[in-house]
């Protein structure tokens, strides 16, 4: 944890559960400032939910998450709404107001927030969609749109009001590869000209490493590892080795658990 | 036989649970008054899409009940010579009991599985979330305007469907059956109030229209985000407002014209 | 232009529904004089009230002027006590007028008809009318005729 003097988010102790399940364990770890860390993992580790946990949607059942100082958990309803307006989120299906057009989408952050003449918005809503490549998409519906030009439209909106944290959930899945290069290649250069600190959630080993600076890696409901790309990649132990190389089996087993084969193959109560 | 007792352990805390959190849902969208400045144009975009596009439906069930009130009425009422009693005949039953609660019931049909679907669909597809993660209260947002619309049009919907059938009454008892027209507007006034029926069969609409909508924002936000979990709170909506309605219009018949 | 379709359709959505309610109340209700601040209190005690209900007519010559408010039983008397709320306008009845309760049609509703008197005085808020004529009672009528027939 070399860097947290310097951390814009800081997690200590964070237990979740959903029923009787661990989704987080008194898990500690800090997002460094300024730079891009993703947090990798299977699916189904709840990496999702640690998003969700950090925009406070959803509260942990103990530990503290803070955010530039401030305790989320904490916070109440209206400070929650103002320390929101410094994060931007793109969701997995980019999650576009559909009955608004790309135009009205991305000066939504700008029209809540902000009381800016309407031909200052019509220039920002112009730069923000320059820098995904869409200006020329402004006046399409989002139902006319492509999954990867909606997901750079809703890139644009999250970018909007000049975020201090950029939150991406699982931006690679279901993208062609060109749509999955571009995104890759904006997530970079956005956090490099806007000096935002970025937090990709992804399983996609190959895009990811290509743009972390540090990654950590969940499974089991515990940080298994965590370091540089180049650390990780030579990291020896086995959980991390299956991972990252993509292996069907090992520590995480090919099996959902179950009963022994052959005699559950013989037993005729089984099927139920 | 434990294992069914489980059963409705379970389901009755789960029924608790939800009616709970209806109302906690209820009050915080009350409390989510949208302000003037932008949230009047949110409110006649609803009232278009609630109240105007279900005026169709309400207007031609209204003029086919108005009609059937009146031919049934005349081929009762013919037998004893008193004919001239289907305008106030046809004038209560609408004014006092079938406007509000049919329009009650088309409209959870019609606008209430739509508002619920809508919602749903916000919700599964993380408009919902990605509203709150832009620092809006979807509740402020999304669901206040739908809940004020469909309260403001039920009374307006309720009191056209009035109008037409009584237009459609007249329709069939005056132009095609002949009753004297005097009588028939002279027998309806005299037998309809204006504080007793009229105003009381405006209340009932207000009251449907503030159940129904509470209904389907409700289900529409905490339905399961799947698309099985939408067609669910859709069904869901249709059925409890339905039950709410003519059990809640049971309630206010005795409250209003029963004496006690 | 979208918009201003969708406002257009709002406004006339909304005036369609004040017009219908200003029809439910003129040409519906054909509102009439009913129990409000513009009336004056008078009673009247019966023998037999019949099937008179609250809310039903008071009228004069066939002209409405009141309804009934209250119907009940007046201890001192023993006697049925009708409360009735009359219209203000309506200042001319007479201390002597007479309360009977009629009967609309052979089988219709009970109210109560008032045939004003020669006095000079008029009666006031709280007064109440002496004259009074109990409803017909199809049993007692008939009880009454035999019973006359036996004593000729």
């Amino acid at each position: 944890m070399d860097q947290s003097s310097d951390a814009i988010v800081r997690i200590r102790g964070l237990t979740f559960r959903r029923g009787e399940r661990y989704i987080f364990n008194d898990v500690s770890f800090d997002i460094p400032r300024g730079q891009i860390t993703a947090v990798m993992g299977p699916s189904g580790t709840g990496k999702t939910t640690l998003l969700r946990l950090i925009g406070g949607q959803i509260r942990p059942d103990a530990g503290t998450i803070e955010v530039d100082g401030a305790n989320i958990p904490d916070l109440n309803r209206r400070e929650l709404f103002d320390i929101r307006e410094r994060m931007g989120m793109l969701f997995q299906s980019g999650a576009l107001f559909s009955d608004l057009s790309v135009f009205e989408n991305v000066a939504f952050p700008l029209r809540v927030h902000t009381r800016l003449p309407e031909d200052m918005i019509r220039d920002l809503v112009q730069i923000k969609l320059q820098s995904v490549g869409l200006r020329g998409a402004v006046k399409l519906m989002p139902s006319e749109l492509s999954g990867g030009m909606a997901r750079r439209v809703a890139l644009a909106r999250a970018i909007a009001l000049d975020p201090d944290i950029m939150m991406y959930d699982e931006p690679f899945t279901g993208q062609d590869p060109i749509a999955m290069g571009v995104l890759v290649k904006l997530i970079k250069s956005l956090n490099r000209a806007l000096g935002h600190s970025s937090i990709v959630v992804s399983h996609d080993i190959q895009e990811t490493l290509s743009i972390a600076d540090y990654i950590y890696l969940i499974a089991d409901a515990e940080v298994v590892a965590h370091g540089t790309p180049h650390d990780l990649l030579a990291e020896e132990s086995p959980k991390v080795k299956q991972f990252m190389q993509g292996l069907p089996d090992g520590p995480v087993p090919f099996h959902y658990p179950a009963d022994d084969y052959l005699s559950s193959l013989l037993d005729p109560e089984v099927r139920r | 036989m434990i294992d069914q007792v489980q059963r409705l352990g379970h389901e009755t805390l789960s029924v608790l649970a939800s009616l709970g959190r209806s109302g906690i849902f209820l009050l915080q969208s009350l409390w989510a008054w949208p302000n003037l400045r932008t949230g009047f144009p949110l409110l006649m975009k609803q009232l278009h899409s609630v109240g105007v596009l279900s005026l169709v439906i309400i207007v031609v069930s209204g003029l086919f009940i108005g009609m059937v009130l009146s031919l049934q009425g005349y081929t009762i009422l013919v037998d004893y010579g008193s004919e001239q009693a289907v305008g106030q005949m046809v004038a209560l039953s609408l004014v006092r009991e079938l406007s509000p609660v049919v329009t009650a019931l088309l409209f959870a049909g019609r606008a209430g599985s739509a508002l619920t679907a809508e919602i749903g669909l916000m919700k599964a597809t993380e408009q919902l979330s990605s509203m709150e993660m832009i620092g809006v209260d979807p509740l402020r947002r999304i669901v206040s305007p739908r809940f004020w619309a469909g309260f403001y049009s039920l009374p307006l919907l309720s009191m056209i469907f009035s109008v037409v059938g009584v237009w459609g009454g007249v329709l069939v008892g005056v132009e095609w059956l002949g009753i004297y027209e005097g009588s028939f507007w002279a027998n309806m006034q005299a037998a309809v109030d204006f504080r007793e029926d009229v105003v009381n069969g405006v209340i009932k609409a207000i009251a449907f229209g503030f159940v129904v909508t509470w209904i389907a924002v409700f289900q529409g936000y905490d339905c399961v985000p799947t698309s099985e979990g939408i067609s669910k709170a859709t069904t869901k909506t249709v059925v409890y407002a339905s039950l709410a309605i003519l059990g809640l219009d049971f309630l206010l018949t005795a409250l209003m014209f029963g004496d006690f | 232009m979208r918009i201003r379709t969708l406002e257009i359709g709002v406004g006339a959505f909304i005036l369609a529904g004040c017009l219908a309610l200003a029809f439910l109340i003129i040409n519906v209700s054909g509102l009439r004089a009913s129990a409000g601040a513009d009336t004056f209190t008078v009673y009247a005690r019966f023998e037999n009230v019949g099937g008179l209900t609250v809310r039903s007519k008071v009228s004069m010559s066939g002209v409405v002027i009141g309804q009934v408010t209250d119907i009940r039983i007046d201890p001192d008397y023993l006697q049925a006590l009708v409360e009735m709320k009359i219209d203000k306008r309506v200042d001319y009845l007479t201390t002597d007028s007479s309360a009977a309760i009629l009967t609309a049609g052979l089988l219709g509703e009970k109210y109560i008809g008032i045939t004003p008197g020669a006095d000079l005085e008029t009666l006031s808020d709280g007064d109440t009318i002496s004259d009074t004529q109990s409803a017909l009672v199809l049993e007692e009528l008939i009880g009454k005729f035999l019973f006359n027939k036996v004593n000729e």
